[in-house]
């Protein structure tokens, strides 16, 4: 029972960041019809953006400080990315869909090879304070703190990005954006400037995304293809959740996560299943297609 | 005067593979040029690199057929390339089949993937097809790595055994040429194929799918047939070609025969030669494959350690300046290579975004 609750409270986690990668993917292709297969490199630019920040300030102003600094710097890092993209790559190809997705893979293809190039391909260790190493006694089981940081962070990021998608005036015109682009620039509003506030904010969350990941899940390693392995997942969320959808996203990112923990630990422990977790997400996708094209929240097939 | 074209252009084709079917003949060296230390036209290094250029140049037509003549953005072409190579080595290596059964079953195998998973996937379209694709491809990746009863070796791959193999195919190093052949004769036959399917009723209605698939509807079509059969021989095309592939290397690893990123190489030789055009997908395939030997090369030489880190970094990474040529050819040359001569005024025009190729009539092609 104990280790039931311990697999879950680590699929929840997984599920946060699925969240975070998916969500910008989600909104990026509602409203542009983009598939970002830079969204990877956002994630893996974070990552790196953090542990260069570890890098170079643990020593002067102690773990704990540089650790906050490093989470606004995947954070900034991230959106600065993904706002230098949209900015020079997609919106010279705007009305050009197939050829705006395949910069993004260019992109990510050479400035992946230059993080070879520049940090080397084996992976970098982030440094982070001790605590975060270390596990919270809830009842009578041990929950990681890193995996409440990683809940936490995807808690606030939803409540934050509902609040903007709803209440704000940049926020409904991207979801009016998304239910129909060419009405919101019939009624005389850029919806230029909507595409690249997208690309920002979901650069920012997939960069917060590949931070977090190496700080859960890889025993604080970062490596210059990690971001890549992480955005099929994301794809996969996106997918199962509705394109376009954030609600789907989350909900879609909370059952991958749980699907992914639950099969890795209860079956993957058997000679030969080792990659069942992964294997399971597939499947479910399959599913997903088969009773629902549209995946469980989406209006655009 | 279009016959006249079509048949220059079949003359030029008849002479660059009579040039290709002799080159191993040809003992003279060419630095600079030719990746290898020894620059030697027919030494079996350079043989092989020609080699991989043919049959990726087959694998890249074949997905061509898919993305550019029927418009199914596909991110899963490695799944059916991988699932030759490894079907094709397990049959051999593991079970001692010989070499006609192994291939029947390899094919087989493509084929019932082929049409299973096309099936599925094709219930979605656009994005969302191309999102699904992507995760089947990694599933059979995450299922080779996973090393099921012990038949594709994991991360660490399978050697093809030479004991059941015909003696003139076993080897690379002493039966290079003979290798070289095969996938020579590979990329004819996938070429032919394609062109053939290109040309007809089918093929019309594959490149109507593309253009508009509401209108094959009303007159009476259904595309989702005629999109799982382009899918299905896509397929078979880059099975075979997975086959090809571990004649050649004589090894599968994940990494490099099932991984994503075969997947985007292909894309890339499709886009970088011109989609749709048939010969752009083979020019930009040898190309890609020569560069990616050649720009290795580069960066091994002497004098380049004392280029400054600035220029050195980038300049040794191939992924980097791949990536780079892509971008800048996707954002100022759209058509490709091909696209470059459409604009000096021979051939079409091609680009995925937009209509092209030809304007053609599927209720013509419905009458024949």
């Amino acid at each position: 029972m104990s280790a039931f609750l311990v697999i879950t409270f680590s699929g929840l986690a997984l599920g946060a960041i699925y969240f975070l990668a998916a969500s910008g993917l989600s909104l990026i292709y509602g409203l542009m019809d983009i598939l970002n297969f830079a969204h990877g490199l956002f994630m893996t630019l974070g990552a790196y953006a953090g542990w260069e920040v570890t890098a170079r300030l643990t020593s002067s102003i102690g773990a704990p400080a540089s650790l906050t600094l490093a989470i606004l710097a995947s954070i900034l890092g991230g959106a600065l990315a993904a706002g230098i993209t949209e900015v020079f790559l997609i919106r010279p190809l705007y009305g050009r869909p197939v050829s705006q997705i395949l910069v993004t893979i260019g992109l990510d293809l050479a400035v992946v090879g230059l993080l070879m190039g520049g940090f080397g391909s084996s992976a970098l260790q982030i440094t982070v304070p001790i605590w975060l190493l270390e596990a919270t006694h809830v009842g009578n089981i041990n929950l990681p703190n890193a995996s409440f940081l990683a809940l936490a962070v995807g808690v606030v990021v939803l409540i934050v990005l509902e609040w903007f998608l709803r209440r704000t005036r940049y926020g409904i015109i991207i979801r009016a954006g998304v239910e129909n682009r060419e009405m919101v620039s019939a009624l005389g509003i850029n919806v230029g400037r909507a595409f690249t506030l997208v690309f920002v904010i979901g650069g920012a969350m997939a960069g917060l995304a590949g931070l977090l990941y190496a700080l859960v899940f890889s025993g604080d390693l970062i490596s210059p293809t990690q971001g890549d392995s992480l955005l099929i997942f994301a794809f996969i969320v996106v997918v199962i959740g509705g394109l376009g959808s954030i609600r789907g996203s989350a909900v879609a990112a909370v059952i991958v996560g749980l699907l992914q923990d639950y099969t890795s630990f209860y079956i993957g422990g058997h000679p030969g299943w080792a990659e069942i977790g992964n294997l399971s997400v597939v499947l479910l996708l399959a599913l997903v297609l088969e009773w629902r094209p549209r995946g469980l929240f989406g209006s655009v097939a | 005067m279009k016959n006249l074209m079509k048949r220059r252009g079949a003359l030029i084709a008849s002479l660059v593979l009579l040039v290709f079917i002799l080159l191993p003949f040809a003992g003279f060296s060419v630095p600079w040029i030719l990746p290898g230390t020894l620059n030697v036209v027919n030494s079996s290094g350079t043989l092989i690199v020609f080699a991989l250029c043919f049959m990726f140049a087959g694998v890249a037509v074949g997905y061509d057929l898919m993305i550019g003549f029927t418009g199914l953005l596909s991110l899963g072409p490695v799944l059916y390339f991988a699932s030759g190579a490894y079907v094709f080595d397990i049959a051999i290596t593991r079970w001692n089949w010989a070499l006609v059964p192994a291939l029947a079953l390899t094919m087989g195998v493509a084929f019932v993937l082929a049409v299973l998973l096309g099936a599925i996937a094709l219930r979605v379209d656009g994005i969302a097809f191309a999102m699904v694709t992507l995760a089947f491809a990694q599933a059979f990746y995450f299922l080779v790595e996973n090393n099921p009863h012990n038949l594709t070796g994991g991360d660490t791959g399978l050697a093809l055994s030479n004991l059941r193999l015909p003696a003139f195919l076993s080897g690379a190093v002493s039966n290079t040429r003979n290798l070289y052949w095969v996938a020579l004769a590979f990329l004819v036959v996938a070429f032919v194929v394609v062109w053939l399917v290109t040309e007809s009723v089918t093929g019309h209605i594959f490149v109507a799918v593309r253009e508009n698939e509401r209108r094959l509807d009303v007159l009476g079509i259904k595309p989702f047939r005629f999109k799982l059969a382009s899918f299905v021989l896509s397929s078979l095309i880059a099975a075979a070609g997975g086959v090809v592939y571990i004649l050649v290397i004589g090894t599968a690893v994940p990494a490099t025969v099932a991984s994503t990123t075969v997947t985007i190489s292909i894309l890339i030789m499709v886009v970088l030669g011109g989609s749709g055009t048939r010969w752009g997908a083979v020019v930009g395939a040898m190309v890609y494959v020569y560069l990616q030997q050649y720009l290795v090369k580069v960066a091994g030489e002497p004098s380049f350690a004392t280029l400054p880190s600035v220029l050195r970094v980038p300049l040794s990474q191939p992924q980097f300046l791949l990536g780079a040529i892509f971008v800048l050819f996707v954002l100022f040359v759209p058509g490709g290579i091909t696209g470059l001569f459409a604009r000096l005024g021979v051939g079409r025009d091609p680009s995925l975004d937009k209509p092209r190729w030809r304007t053609l009539s599927v209720a013509k092609a419905l009458k024949k």
